[in-house]
């Protein structure tokens, strides 16, 4: 089976927000409520446990001569957001019940019938794209349109685009897509145009990949994202220390005490006790006393 | 306060002339930072997700870790030959914690129904997979070490305490290997700080219950001293928040000088409370804190 990716291109998106409802009809979504963000007309604001395509709303400073803007209004830069399908994932390592797996098309999918909503996902997704949904209990994210994709159909997200904004295809067919949009936005002076999918950070890579402008922070993408695993071998030895030194810390305390139980007893009036080779013979003798 | 000068008045002036004329103005006014756009950060929208866990969790970080320790110190107590009275309160506190522990964490789940999905596999690299069997063979040991007759009750009880060492340390690592800037920019600091919590709280709870033994004393001085110690380092690198300060100072400066002075009591009362609030303040930073 072949790997497969997505490659959003805010260059190309209008923001009609056709690929969040074709998400929520196809898999059932629930709806997350009636928001008033107050920022841009972005009332979606984040991905989440019941948005799993979220457009986003780059207001930018007026930019003359791209798209016919005039110098007086804003330019905007919108850009449909979604899971990442990480080539490192660190939901899919840190996750306990084995619920989120990879599949044959290299994304990374949470088997609803598995996870138990412990929600350690949450806090190990560096991209901030995983959540439990109150009401079920259950972590949620973009599925790749994993049903979809078991019969050879694209996403419905990409289906239902108008601008070919969300591409899909395979993966390898994706970057090199990537690469010829890019230098064709960088041949039309577009020169900011650029490809974010964290290739060079310890996630290795992203299935979903986006074509941005400047900063990727504006878009709410991490400069430097990383897979929660990074922090392991340093984690370990550090709980391997603090054990040792509570093993070491309690056996020479009670050794250098010898285990008695107030100072009058200690010492001169039972050096047996004192003797920690003896400590066996301790228990009962101070019984007999 | 500002002064009204001619160059401002005029500017107010024109300004109504503008609206009066035209229905609207061209000038952009002031923009506040990153609005309304936006350049290195998404309208101040937080990159990340907070933490979905309740107070069942920092809950079970502070029972646990005092149970584990306490396993511990019952097994170092019995092999140097201190009183009986604190062997048994050391293995009972490790098996009632370890009782405490399994229906803490299974609550917080959001499907507590599915909790044996947990033991479905093994995951070295998910310390949540790592913990949930460390506590599932704690609770057995721990229960274990305190049911059965004299020998298997020993071999328990040190099963119990090398499984107890994890039960201290492996929430440290838990909360630092994760995306949570404030957790895993402290990864190191963790399981040493979680270590030390769990050691002062078991040393704590076994001389509230009457083990008037030095060595608690000591353990839990010592303890106190490290985390002085881990107070002034998270100060330094400028961690900080209120619930953290109250649980730093009730776990390190004001036990330690109680210690000093002699009024051990209030000190171990002083850094129970400071464990249990200090395990609440890291998951609480973490929501806090998220960027």
């Amino acid at each position: 089976m072949a790997i497969t990716g997505f490659l959003t291109d805010s260059t190309l998106c209008i923001g009609c927000k056709a690929c969040e409802v074709a998400c929520k009809e196809w898999n059932d979504v629930p709806a997350d409520g009636f928001v008033f963000s107050g920022l841009s007309y972005d009332n979606t604001v984040a991905l989440g446990h019941s948005t799993w395509r979220h457009v986003k709303f780059v207001e930018r400073e007026p930019v003359t001569g791209h798209g016919g803007n005039s110098p007086a209004h804003v330019t905007w830069e919108f850009s449909s957001d979604v899971c990442k399908h990480c080539e490192n994932a660190g939901c899919l390592e840190a996750c306990p019940t084995g619920s989120i797996v990879r599949t044959e098309f290299g994304s990374v999918y949470i088997q609803p019938d598995v996870c138990n909503g412990c929600g350690y996902c949450v806090v190990t997704c560096p991209f901030g794209v995983v959540d439990r949904r109150p009401d079920d209990g259950r972590a949620f994210k973009c599925t790749f349109c994993y049903d979809r994709q078991k019969f050879g159909e694209q996403p419905a997200c990409a289906k239902a685009c108008p601008t070919g904004s969300i591409l899909f295809g395979d993966l390898e067919a994706m970057q090199h897509a990537a690469d010829a949009r890019i230098a064709k936005l960088h041949g039309q002076g577009m020169t900011d145009a650029k490809l974010y999918d964290a290739r060079d950070t310890s996630v290795g890579g992203t299935h979903a990949m986006f074509i941005i402008r400047g900063d990727e922070r504006a878009y709410n993408l991490p400069s430097n994202p990383e897979v929660p695993t990074v922090h392991l071998r340093a984690a370990w030895t550090s709980a391997a220390i603090a054990a040792g030194a509570i093993a070491l810390g309690s056996l020479v305390a009670f050794a250098l005490t010898c285990g008695t139980a107030a100072p009058a007893v200690c010492g001169a009036a039972d050096p047996a006790a004192c003797d920690p080779s003896t400590a066996e013979s301790a228990v009962p003798h101070r019984g007999r006393r | 306060m500002k002064v009204p000068t001619a160059t401002s008045e005029a500017q107010l002036e024109q300004l109504r002339r503008e609206a009066e004329i035209n229905g609207r103005v061209s000038r952009p006014g002031i923009h506040p930072p990153n609005a309304p756009f936006p350049t290195t950060s998404y309208y101040e929208l937080p990159l990340l997700k907070p933490p979905v866990w309740t107070w069942e969790v920092p809950a079970y970080f502070f029972v646990g870790g005092a149970g584990g320790a306490a396993a511990v110190i019952g097994v170092m107590a019995r092999v140097s030959g201190s009183s009986p009275k604190l062997v048994r309160d050391a293995r009972w506190t490790a098996a009632i914690a370890a009782g405490l522990s399994m229906p803490l964490l299974i609550a917080d789940l959001g499907r507590p129904e599915r909790f044996l999905n947990m033991l479905r596999i093994f995951k070295p690299q998910s310390p949540m997979s790592v913990g949930a069997w460390i506590v599932a063979a704690f609770g057995g040991a721990s229960t274990a070490a305190v049911l059965f007759p004299r020998k298997l009750a020993d071999i328990s009880a040190f099963a119990s305490a090398a499984l107890g060492l994890g039960m201290s340390t492996y929430t440290g690592v838990l909360l630092g290997a994760t995306a949570i800037p404030v957790w895993s920019e402290n990864v190191k600091t963790l399981p040493l700080h979680f270590g030390a919590s769990a050691l002062a709280s078991a040393a704590s709870a076994l001389e509230l219950m009457g083990n008037k033994e030095k060595a608690l004393h000591g353990l839990a001085l010592g303890a106190a001293a490290f985390e002085t110690y881990i107070g002034f380092e998270l100060e330094r690198k400028g961690v900080k928040t209120d619930l953290l300060l109250l649980g730093g100072i009730l776990s390190g400066p004001l036990p330690l000088a109680l210690r000093l002075l002699g009024v051990r009591r209030v000190a171990a009362a002083a850094q129970l409370a400071g464990s249990l609030i200090t395990r609440f303040a890291w998951v609480q930073a973490a929501k806090e804190s998220r960027k």
